[in-house]
């Protein structure tokens, strides 16, 4: 410290070097380069600059209403009368979004959902959660007390993994995750330090899971690691694969063998269209497995009010279902979760209606179901679509769209078009995505992004625009493909 | 067995608090209420938190309708909402993809809500220029500050990074630097001269804290929390230098900016004196100063809506900053929305402005006539004072106990305030936070009192402090 007061020496105190390493290794390639140069293209477009086309189409995120989803009426009522109490004496709202408002409204603070709630989440809805499991997995109890409502399901899973993350060097945690898998995972994991064990899924048989490939992930990851936990995504992201029961009662096993902690992943639960498929919830498999599995194997199930039919992803509204968690740990989650207060009140209300929606008989019943009916039909009608357009391309190929939102096809790139990447220092995939964008307006994200075998590459697209615009983005896929692989042979 | 025992330790060695203690007590009285159970009185007074609505405030009708709209945008076609809520709604409408509020935004918050929040901190600060590229919109104030202790916070160096913090400071900020690994160096604020920040204080705390770890910020509350004190423009200039002769990075939590209350009191933002202080150091000192739409007459805690504006930082950190604050895809939309209300209200002319001002107006007369109030009682009870309240919502009195009432609080095992408020708790129904949650010197002791509240919830509140307290004191003396 200098005498007379004046900076002793230039420079600042937070810099590349004196800053948390962790965070040099966080990144979220959803939202990544491709996605601020799309922007940056909407920006030129929008200043008049010409382009081989009119409109940039986002078919990167997993955004329903960015894509002209509308809202379900009936969530949205509630939510404004719940806002805006006036209007529980306005006639134009029926009956039963009134109640559901009263309801909620009663467990909040000073009857506003401006105050702060428990920093688990609001107990009526937390009861409403519970007994919404409790009906979807055929009557097995869910205990309020182990439902943790989150700020989307990101939240939810962040603070597991943070939980879990411990030790050092060679007694790190280490954490199971799916190749390809959605990248708020591996992010985390950077974010945390914790080890990223990556399991294949199998392409070949439609993106389906190995135990004998998640044996040998295991085993390999024990010469540096010590792996605790194992997440899956159920159905999956980017890869829409719905897991056949059997496959989810082989996990079970395999994590109560290895003694690995379950992270399921499930937010596209109500998104299923492939014939034969069916959504399995693990809490289900688990507890119809007997005691011998369901007293023993620690699980952690996540939802959101993002995806299904909702499509609410700005609400920021989650909840996770914590199963067989060690009391001393789960105090722990208690108090790890007050540190942020409390989720998005309006997130939990939202959460509220989702698991309580209207029923047979009530006013806004029917209106419900024929909005969510079609929503989801046109998602079918969408995954159908894609997959068939996109096998038509010569060097495209794509598995069925079981579930989800995401078509996840693998593309054939030609040696010259990977040299040509290589020099400008990008992933192949990436070099194919951004001419994509650049040459069609088409934004997508490119499959390195998400993880892939070695020398395969692949990209994610959204089944999300209206089937119209989503049948010309593929005619356009499939132009621009032959053009590429023509260009680059 | 659970192997799951051995979990990180850095959650394990948590902050432990008597928090659970005293609500779940309160929660536990409230049912025994509800049955019938008890006599004394009829129901728990809560001056706990810093809840506008749980208190019973109402909330900002022009909030609320723009709110509904935006929910429910049917509601635009109503005749019953005032035509610059329809106007506002729609604009805010039309920034969001698909024209929903269900959209995902970008991570750092909608553009053009950005912009309002910069358009907000240059009139704040008499023409400061402020770019949205450097404003960071979270789910809460809280949650932008935990991602730039995540910045800044190294936790895997065998020395740990420093960050000194008030000394009281609030609970919850504590518990986040210790789940982040930080070490925390604690500066004391001078209680008799109303919880003044002293440089030298600062500086005896920087020089204990250099023997043990890295210190690399310094944590600010200004108004503050629980203090209820406002660093004047002196005080503020004197800290920025520190800052900068020591090479830290100031955290200023400006939550309760607009929360200032008396004829002789006015907020001076960190941004803006730094700003004036000359070029080498208004160019240099590196700052990230944060507000919330949770505090101010607005209190909407539940919407987490917050931002921060990072000053001065290296433009490679700050990409790795952007990177950190868009993982978590993006803020609320509807807390977001609630931060453009807050910087852009109704303006004079407005078909809403007589309302909404005399709303806001309301509340700041209110908390004005609370404090007058608690002084007053106050001055008549021995062995509690109470400096004033210059800002903020809570006021921080300092309990003289007897000798007695100390010896039996250790006899307890237990925190001199904390006995006193949760026995307060029992025997009166009201409940306030002890000031062991907060930090105060050895042997001194305080409670926290929420004062945003009705003015007779404030009248039964103290009434019943007074009768319990007289009680107390009579019998320890």
């Amino acid at each position: 410290m200098s005498e007379n007061g004046a900076l002793p020496r230039l420079g600042k105190v937070l810099t590349v070097d004196t800053m948390n390493p962790n965070v040099k290794k966080v990144d979220y390639a959803v939202r990544g380069p491709i996605v601020q140069r799309a922007v940056q293209i909407e920006k030129e477009l929008k200043e008049g600059v010409k382009k081989p086309f009119e409109e940039v189409i986002k078919a990167n995120i997993g955004d329903a209403h960015a894509m002209g989803q509308q809202p379900i009426t009936f969530f949205r009522q509630v939510m404004a009368l719940c806002t805006y109490p006036q209007l529980l004496d306005d006639n134009k709202f029926p009956e039963d979004t009134k109640s559901r408002a009263r309801r909620i409204l009663q467990s909040c603070g000073g009857n506003s959902i401006g105050a702060y709630t428990t920093s688990q989440g609001i107990d009526c809805v937390r009861h409403d959660v519970a007994n919404y499991i409790q009906r979807r997995d055929g009557g097995i109890p869910s205990d309020p007390d182990n439902i943790y409502l989150t700020t989307g399901a990101s939240d939810g899973i962040v603070t597991i993994l943070k939980l879990l993350t411990a030790g050092e060097g060679r007694t790190r945690t280490g954490v199971m995750i799916s190749i390809p898998q959605y990248p708020l995972y591996s992010a985390s994991i950077a974010e945390l330090g914790a080890v990223q064990v990556n399991y294949y899924l199998n392409e070949e048989k439609c993106w389906s899971l190995d135990i004998s490939e998640l044996q040998r992930s295991l085993q390999a990851a024990r010469e540096h690691c010590i792996p605790r936990v194992l997440c899956i995504i159920n159905p999956g992201n980017p890869t829409g694969q719905v897991q056949s029961r059997q496959c989810i009662e082989d996990v079970i096993k395999f994590a109560a063998k290895e003694n690995l902690f379950l992270m399921a992943d499930e937010v596209y639960q109500d998104n299923v269209y492939a014939e034969g498929c069916e959504f399995h919830s693990f809490k289900k498999v688990l507890f119809e497995m007997g005691p011998e599995y369901s007293s023993k194997v620690e699980l952690a199930s996540f939802h959101s009010t993002s995806k299904c039919y909702m499509g609410e992803c700005g609400f920021r509204g989650g909840y996770m279902e914590v199963i067989n968690m060690d009391p001393e740990v789960k105090a722990q989650l208690t108090k790890l979760v007050s540190v942020r207060l409390c989720p998005p009140a309006p997130g939990q209300a939202l959460m509220d209606l989702v698991v309580n929606s209207p029923q047979p008989g009530e006013p806004s019943y029917q209106t419900f179901i024929k909005e969510r009916t079609a929503i989801l039909s046109a998602l079918a009608e969408k995954a159908k679509l894609t997959e068939e357009i996109l096998n038509t391309v010569p060097g495209i190929s794509c598995n069925p769209v079981q579930g989800a939102m995401y078509s996840f096809p693998c593309i054939a790139l030609p040696e010259r078009a990977i040299n040509a990447a290589k020099a400008k220092g990008q992933a192949p995939d990436m070099f194919y995505c951004m001419k994509l964008l650049e040459e069609t307006g088409i934004c997508l994200v490119p499959g390195s992004g998400f993880g892939q075998r070695e020398g395969t590459y692949h990209f994610r697209m959204t089944i999300l625009p209206p089937t119209d615009k989503l049948k010309i983005l593929l005619n356009k896929l499939k132009e621009f493909h032959q053009k590429f692989t023509q260009q680059y042979s | 067995m659970s192997f799951m025992k051995d979990i990180s330790l850095l959650v394990k060695n948590n902050f432990l608090s008597g928090i659970d203690v005293l609500s779940r007590r309160a929660a536990q009285i409230t049912v025994e209420i509800q049955q019938g159970e008890r006599t004394n009185y009829n129901k728990v007074l809560d001056l706990s938190s810093g809840d506008l609505h749980r208190g019973g405030i109402k909330p900002i009708t022009f909030v609320r309708q723009v709110l509904a709209a935006c929910f429910y945008p049917a509601l635009l076609e109503d005749d019953s909402l005032p035509l610059d809520v329809k106007q506002r709604a729609k604009i805010l409408l039309s920034e969001c993809d698909g024209g929903s509020i269900g959209s995902y935004t970008d991570s750092s918050g909608i553009a053009k809500i950005k912009l309002c929040v910069s358009q907000y901190i240059t009139r704040r600060d008499g023409g400061v220029p402020s770019s949205p590229d450097n404003i960071f919109i979270k789910s809460g104030s809280q949650t932008a500050l935990m991602i730039m202790l995540k910045l800044l916070i190294r936790s895997k160096d065998s020395c740990q990074t420093g960050v000194l913090i008030p000394v009281p400071t609030y609970a919850s900020f504590t518990l986040a630097l210790e789940e982040q690994g930080a070490a925390i160096i604690p500066y004391h604020l001078c209680e008799e001269q109303g919880w003044t920040l002293h440089v030298e204080e600062l500086r005896k705390a920087l020089l204990t804290g250099r023997k043990t770890c890295n210190p690399v910020a310094l944590y600010i509350c200004n108004p503050g929390n629980p203090t209820g004190h406002i660093q004047s423009r002196k005080s503020i200039e004197e800290v920025i230098r520190f800052a900068a002769e020591e090479r830290l990075f100031i955290l200023a939590d400006e939550v309760y900016q607009s929360c200032v209350y008396g004829d002789d009191t006015e907020f001076y933002s960190y941004k803006k004196v730094l700003s004036e202080m000359g070029s080498t150091i208004s160019s240099t000192v590196e700052l990230a100063s944060f507000n919330s739409v949770s505090k101010g007459f607005m209190g909407e805690c539940g919407l987490r809506g917050g931002y921060v504006e990072l000053v001065n930082l290296d433009p490679a950190v700050r990409e790795y900053a952007q990177r950190l604050f868009s993982t978590r895809s993006c803020p609320p939309v509807i807390g977001q929305i609630a931060l453009d209300l807050m910087a852009d209200p109704p303006k004079p002319g407005d078909p809403s402005f007589p309302t909404f001002s005399e709303e806001a107006q309301s509340i700041k007369n209110m908390i004005c006539k609370n404090t007058g109030r608690i002084q007053e009682v106050f001055s008549e009870l021995p062995g509690i004072s109470c400096q004033p309240l210059k800002a903020g919502f809570f006021v921080f009195p300092c309990l003289h106990f007897p000798p007695k009432a100390i010896k039996w609080a250790k006899k307890r095992q237990m925190e001199p305030d904390m006995l006193y408020c949760l026995h307060l708790l029992e025997e009166t129904g009201l409940h306030v936070r002890p000031g062991c949650e907060y930090g105060q010197r050895k042997d001194s002791h305080h409670i926290r009192l929420f004062v945003a509240t009705q003015q007779d919830i404030m009248e039964d509140a103290l009434q019943r402090l007074k009768t319990f307290h007289m009680r107390f004191m009579k019998e320890f003396s």
